[in-house]
């Protein structure tokens, strides 16, 4: 909280308790169902992935246990027109987006073919280097504003990613220019080893957005109902001329950094603890079951299905043929250079040589 | 026809890009109702709106992003950095963006943009104006580097490269900005990409050059011609993707080579051309191949930097050089 005027937004408290009248679409129940469900596929697609990387069958993931509110959030306020520009950690609102499992697993295995959208076509891929998507987002919108389209560009970036220069030439940017772009700052308390309270004196992360004449506003992250109430409106104003605004989404990383950290080298288990009371589905779950809208038997059945889902999109990505070796080359430019197909051909040689004598 | 100098055809090219594709846009710091600061764009908001000729806050690394995020979205944004000293900012944006975002989404998004920076030295500008730092982009992959040495070669070169669909760092050396005037007609006739330009033809020897340290080369072959030595001189124009093949059929031809450029020594893009000369040309070499290059020094103020830019007289010393191999000239 802030001397600033940084409006807080909460409709459930961790105890699954309705704090404020809810948003009009979260009174209808299926809707509540569907996010539920997004969640439910998001924390166990999540554990997929970390299993897989523990077994050795893709490289490298960066897990979202604990986040899940966040993502199915704010990709669940988005029309599909919106563009999408994430950081590595939105796995879950990719998928939201209609990213597929198997290009996702694509993506993750390191196969650059798994960043070809079949559903969100002009969404950027997951970006690994630092804020660098939140000025890509400001021209994206600008291209939005110059054509006319009634399209938002929304882009998120983490707690540590909010010190960063590009982000705050972001949102200078977009306040000079009046462009429609979400700026969603996921507050996860952790920056690898980085706490929050060490990474800015900031009082807020969402008052940022202040000096660059860009409203802020905080909303708890584990509430997917507050997230996606608070990123809808923000949206809607961007569409309609508004200009832009900055969300610091606040929530909690409960595992590593990625697969390569180990927290427990930083950071107090306990706390870690206490924090898994406020975990986004357990709260959503209390509400709905107190609603008499869920049942036992509607979570397993819904367990029983979303592990499915992610069984047959496991499937589907092992049945994909192999990366071509020439793949590397082929789509470095529209057209291969001269210079290039000439190493292209000397390097399939060598591959090919070497592969058939089992040195491949 | 009004003869232009390098700069104005720039802003030729610029008005003729605007009035031909309505996805073009310009954008950097000053470049609408400054025109830029070195005029590169002058008038072109008046007529194009400040819409598509676009000031931006003082900002590089945004430049760089948000022209990266324009280019994805279906514009073809031309971004101007004032310097190419200015750039280091957006450098994250241009070898981590710019240069792959083609090849990592497969084609499925891409950056067809152009950026622009004024380069060089020779003006005595201050701290930070006039390095020659074109092998740091070289080096990346998916990057087109373009250096025009003329109006023509301006005017065409960068029509090329905002029409092409990926994305063309195109370095423009403002130290030869308004040194020489040609008949440029706006004709929107583009020049071809990837490929040299063989300015003069002779037997003896092959200089090959780029940019501002073309004057010289020029210059110096007239002069050797005097005393009997006839230069075949190559403007590389594209550094990357190179075409060699030129290079090495004069080479053939001559059996010599000089290699003239600003930037400094070690690692400079002739030392790129001089290693491939070796792997693909060394049965046709008469001679080593020589550098005439800028030192591995900071290039100087505006005081010492007449002595750090290449001269007309350490060009003809090489070429004397190679020509009397073994023997000292």
């Amino acid at each position: 909280m802030s001397d600033l005027d940084i409006p807080y937004t909460r409709y459930l408290d961790p105890e699954g308790q309705v704090t404020t009248e809810l948003p009009a679409f979260a009174q209808d129940q299926s809707e509540l169902i569907e996010l539920y469900r997004r969640m439910t596929f998001a924390r166990r697609y999540d554990g997929k992935l970390t299993a897989m990387q523990r077994t050795g069958r893709i490289p490298s993931y960066a897990p979202e246990l604990g986040e899940e509110a966040v993502r199915v959030g704010y990709a669940s306020a988005m029309k599909k027109e919106d563009v999408l520009l994430g950081t590595y950690r939105d796995t879950a609102a990719m998928i939201v987006r209609g990213v597929t499992i198997d290009e996702d697993l694509m993506f993750w295995a390191g196969d650059e073919r798994g960043n070809v959208y079949a559903g969100p076509a002009e969404d950027f891929p997951l970006t690994t280097p630092i804020a660098t998507q939140t000025t890509q987002a400001v021209g994206v919108a600008y291209a939005f504003k110059l054509r006319g389209e009634k399209r938002v560009a929304v882009t998120t970036i983490g707690d540590g990613g909010s010190s960063k220069g590009d982000f705050y030439e972001a949102m200078n940017f977009a306040g000079a220019w009046q462009v429609p772009v979400v700026f969603i700052i996921i507050n996860n308390q952790w920056a690898i080893s980085m706490p929050r309270e060490r990474q800015s004196a900031a009082k807020t992360l969402a008052q940022k957005g202040l000096a660059a004449g860009i409203p802020g506003e905080q909303v708890d992250g584990n509430d997917v109902i507050a997230v996606q109430d608070v990123v809808s409106r923000a949206l809607e104003n961007a569409r309609s001329g508004g200009g832009p605004t900055v969300i610091e989404v606040i929530t909690y990383r409960l595992t590593d950094h990625s697969t390569a950290d180990d927290a427990s080298r930083y950071r107090d288990p306990d706390e870690v603890s206490a924090h898994w009371k406020n975990e986004p589905l357990i709260r959503l779950r209390t509400y709905l079951t107190e609603s008499q809208a869920w049942t036992k038997g509607d979570e397993e059945n819904l367990l029983a299905s979303v592990d499915q889902e992610i069984e047959d999109g496991i499937s589907r990505y092992e049945a994909q043929e192999g990366l071509p070796p020439e793949a590397m080359f082929d789509h470095m430019f529209a057209e291969l250079p001269n210079d290039l197909k000439e190493q292209r051909a000397t390097a399939m040689a060598e591959f090919s040589d070497s592969e058939e004598n089992g040195h491949g | 026809m009004a003869e232009l100098t390098m700069v104005s055809a720039v802003c030729q090219a610029l008005g003729r890009a605007l009035e031909d594709d309505k996805d073009v846009v310009l954008l950097g710091e000053d470049v609408g109702a400054n025109g830029g600061v070195f005029r590169a764009s002058e008038g072109l908001q008046e007529i194009y709106g400040a819409d598509r000729v676009i000031d931006t806050p003082l900002a590089e690394a945004g430049i760089g992003g948000v022209t990266v995020g324009m280019a994805a979205a279906g514009l073809k944004p031309v971004a101007e950095f004032q310097f190419l000293g200015f750039i280091y900012s957006a450098f994250d944006q241009i070898i981590s963006h710019v240069a792959r975002l083609r090849n990592r989404t497969r084609g499925r998004l891409s950056c067809p943009l152009v950026i622009r920076a004024p380069y060089g030295g020779g003006i005595h500008g201050p701290e930070h104006h006039s390095e020659s730092t074109e092998a740091l982009f070289a080096h990346i992959p998916g990057l087109r580097v373009v250096v025009p040495s003329s109006p023509l070669r301006a005017y065409g070169l960068l029509l090329a490269a905002i029409r092409n669909p990926d994305p063309v760092m195109f370095l423009e050396p403002k130290r030869v900005y308004r040194t020489v005037k040609q008949e440029v007609p706006d004709d929107g006739e583009a020049l071809p990409l990837d490929l040299c330009f063989t300015l003069r033809e002779g037997g003896d020897v092959t200089l090959v050059s780029w940019g501002a340290a073309v004057t010289e080369t020029m210059a110096a072959a007239e002069t050797l011609s005097g005393m009997g030595i006839e230069a075949e001189v190559i403007d590389v124009a594209t550094l990357t993707p190179l075409d060699m093949p030129t290079i090495l059929s004069s080479v053939e031809k001559t059996g010599r080579c000089v290699i003239v450029h600003e930037a400094p020594y070690t690692g400079g893009f002739g030392a790129e051309i001089a290693a491939r000369l070796a792997e693909k040309g060394l049965l046709h070499l008469l001679s080593p191949v020589l550098r005439v290059t800028g030192y591995d020094t900071v290039i100087p103020y505006a005081k010492n930097e007449h002595r750090y830019l290449v001269s007309e007289k350490r060009i003809i010393d090489a070429v004397r050089r190679t020509v009397a191999f073994p023997e000292e000239p």
